[in-house]
C-alpha cells in the first residue's frame, strides 16, 4: 500500500524542495513517525514538543479534512493523497520589504 | 497627510519570534499566526484625543496605530461609520442602552471589509505586488476589487461557486478577475494558500493577513471615540474567521494603554449562524480548539467552517466573561427585518445573525438591561436580498385614481389612514 504526500512550498523547505513523495504509512501517526526518520526537519516543524501534530497544521485526505474522517484513527487507503497545510499559510520567508 | 512613523513588525503569537515586515502570515518555526505588534511608547503623546479629532473623518485618523508603510498617502475616506442609539430595537429586546455600529454604510463597498482591505493594499503596494487577490465569501471580494481598481492594481478573486448573485456582480463590475471555485469557503481558502505560495500575488487575507487584520481595529477605535472616549460594557460581534472580535479588543487595549479611555473590562459576545457555528460551539463547550464544520446556512458571509482565528477568538471570549450564541436561518431573517423596521438599517444575513443573537443574549440574561452594549453590524442588506425572498407579497398595481387608491388602502392597511380620512374624501373626490 502506498499513499502520496503533498506539501506546500512553506513546508517543502524542510524536504529539500520535494513537494510530493510516496509513503507506506497506514495512518496519520504512522506518517508523522515516518517524517522523524525521513525528514527530521519537517517533523520538527509540524509537531509540537509532545510529538503531536501542531494545531496550526491541517491535514486533508483526498481533499477532505481528516478531522471529518476520524483524525488519528482514520486508516489511509492505497492511492490516497494526503496534504498537509498550515491553517494560516501563505507567504514567503524571504524579506521583501 | 503624513504617513505613520510608529514602529511595528510581525510577531508570532505562540513562540514570540519577530519577523520584521514582509508578506508572511504564519510563523515559519511553529506555524502559528503572525500578528502586527507596535511600539506603543513611540506613539505616546502623539496619538491623543486631540490629534485623532483633528484627523480626517475616516480610519486614517487612527493611522498612528495602523501598519501603514512609510510614505503611504491615504486615498479613500474609508470607515468612520455611524454609531447610532438603538432605542426601538432596545425596546423590543429589553435593552435600555443599546447602540448599533453601522458598517452597512462603510465606504466604498458597504461592509467592514473596506477597512481591512485599505490597510492590506497599502502594504501590497509597499511590498511591490502588482496583482492582488483574496479568498472571499463576498464582501471581501467586493472591497478588494473596488479598491484595487482605484489603486491601479490587478485583482484575481476566488469565491465559492454558490455565492449570492449581487456579491458576484459587485466584484465583476470593478474589472476584477473573479474565479468561482466548486467548493465552500474553506476549499477556496485552502486553494488560495497554495496559490500564494506559487504566484507572486498579494492575497489580502493570506500572505498579507497580519496587516489586513489590523484594519479591523478601527471599528474599536471608532466605537470608543463615538461613545465620547469611553468603552462599552459589552460588544456583540459576528464571527466568521474570528478576527474582527479579537481586533476590537486589541483596539480597546491600545486606547487604555495610551490613556485615551479609562480602563474597563469589556465583555465580548460572538454571533454565528447555527448552520456554521464552530466558534460558538467551542465557547459553549469550553474548548480551546475548533472542531471544523461543513457550513450549511444562508449567512454565507459567516460560512467559514474552519476559521483561522477561531481558537484565539473562542479563548478570548471566555477570558472576558462573554459568551457566543448561534441562531437559525429563520431567526436571522427575522433579525434582518427587526433591525430594518426598528432602526432603519438594512443589514445582510450576517447582521441578521448578530441582531438575533443580541436579542437572545438579553433574553438569557447574559447581558443586563442597563448595560452599555454595542452591536456590530458589518454588511449591507442590498447584497443579500435573496434571503428575504418570499417575505413580502407582490402587490397588485393600483390605478392612478384617488378612489382606486382609497379603496385599495382601506383593504390592505386601513390603519394607515386615520378616522378623519372619511371626511376628507367624502366630498368631491367620490
Amino acid at each position: 500500500m502506498s499513499v502520496k504526500v503533498i506539501l506546500p512550498t512553506a513546508l517543502a523547505r524542510h524536504t529539500d524542495g520535494q513537494k510530493s513523495f510516496d509513503s507506506q504509512a497506514g495512518d496519520l501517526p504512522g506518517l508523522l513517525a515516518e517524517f522523524d526518520v525521513k525528514f527530521p526537519a519537517l517533523a520538527k516543524n509540524v509537531k509540537d514538543e509532545n510529538g503531536k501534530l501542531r494545531r496550526f497544521v491541517n491535514v486533508y485526505v483526498n481533499d477532505e479534512d481528516i478531522r471529518f474522517l476520524g483524525g488519528d484513527a482514520h486508516q489511509f487507503e492505497d492511492g490516497d493523497e494526503i496534504m498537509l497545510i498550515p491553517s494560516i499559510a501563505g507567504g514567503s520567508c524571504a524579506d521583501s520589504a | 497627510m503624513a504617513s505613520s512613523c510608529t514602529k511595528y513588525e510581525l510577531c508570532c503569537n505562540e513562540c514570540g519570534k519577530s519577523y520584521g515586515n514582509r508578506p508572511l502570515s504564519a510563523c515559519p518555526d511553529c506555524l502559528a499566526p503572525l500578528e502586527v505588534q507596535y511600539d506603543l511608547e513611540s506613539v505616546r503623546g502623539r496619538f491623543t484625543r486631540e490629534s485623532v479629532t483633528a484627523g480626517p473623518a475616516s480610519i486614517w485618523r487612527y493611522k498612528e496605530l495602523l501598519p501603514i508603510p512609510e510614505g503611504f498617502q491615504p486615498d479613500l475616506p474609508v470607515g468612520f461609520t455611524p454609531l447610532v442609539r438603538a432605542k426601538n430595537l432596545g425596546k423590543r429586546i429589553g435593552a435600555d442602552n443599546l447602540y448599533v455600529k453601522n458598517d452597512a454604510v462603510c465606504f466604498p463597498t458597504l461592509s467592514f471589509k473596506d477597512r481591512v482591505v485599505s490597510v492590506a493594499l497599502a502594504n501590497a503596494q509597499a511590498f511591490g505586488f502588482t496583482t492582488v487577490g483574496c479568498s472571499s465569501t463576498g464582501n471581501l471580494a467586493n472591497s478588494t476589487a473596488a479598491q484595487a481598481a482605484r489603486l491601479g492594481l490587478k485583482a484575481c478573486i476566488l469565491v465559492p461557486a454558490d455565492l449570492e448573485a449581487a456579491k458576484v456582480l459587485n466584484t465583476q463590475v470593478y474589472g476584477a478577475r473573479l474565479v468561482r471555485i466548486d467548493g465552500n469557503y474553506d476549499h477556496v481558502n485552502r486553494l488560495c494558500t497554495l496559490i500564494a505560495d506559487e504566484y507572486n500575488w498579494g492575497f489580502v487575507n493570506v500572505n498579507l493577513r497580519p496587516y489586513y487584520a489590523e484594519g479591523s481595529k478601527t471599528v474599536g477605535y471608532e466605537i470608543a471615540e463615538q461613545l465620547g472616549w469611553r468603552l462599552p460594557d459589552n460588544i456583540v460581534c459576528p464571527m466568521a474567521g474570528g478576527s474582527l472580535i479579537r481586533k476590537i479588543r486589541k483596539a480597546f487595549k491600545d486606547l487604555i494603554a495610551l490613556g485615551l479611555v479609562e480602563p474597563k473590562e469589556v465583555r465580548f459576545f460572538g454571533a454565528q449562524a447555527t448552520g456554521c457555528s464552530p466558534i460558538a460551539h467551542a465557547v459553549k463547550n469550553g474548548l480551546d480548539y475548533i472542531e471544523p464544520q461543513r457550513p450549511n446556512t444562508i449567512a454565507r458571509s459567516l460560512a467559514i467552517g474552519n476559521p483561522a482565528d477561531g481558537p484565539a477568538a473562542a479563548k478570548m471570549i471566555q477570558e472576558t466573561g462573554g459568551w457566543a450564541e448561534d441562531v437559525s436561518d429563520v431567526e436571522l431573517v427575522s433579525g434582518i427585518q427587526e433591525l430594518a423596521e426598528d432602526e432603519g438599517i438594512f443589514t445582510e444575513t450576517a447582521g441578521g445573525v448578530t441582531t438575533a443573537v443580541t436579542a437572545r443574549l438579553y433574553s438569557q440574561g447574559r447581558i443586563g438591561r442597563d448595560d452599555l452594549t454595542v452591536v456590530c453590524i458589518t454588511g449591507n442588506g442590498l447584497k443579500t436580498t435573496d434571503a428575504l425572498e418570499g417575505c413580502f407579497a407582490a402587490e397588485r398595481a393600483v390605478k392612478p385614481k384617488l378612489t382606486a387608491f382609497d379603496e385599495y388602502i382601506r383593504v390592505v392597511d386601513g390603519q394607515l389612514i386615520g378616522a378623519d380620512a372619511d371626511l376628507t374624501l367624502a366630498g368631491g373626490a367620490r
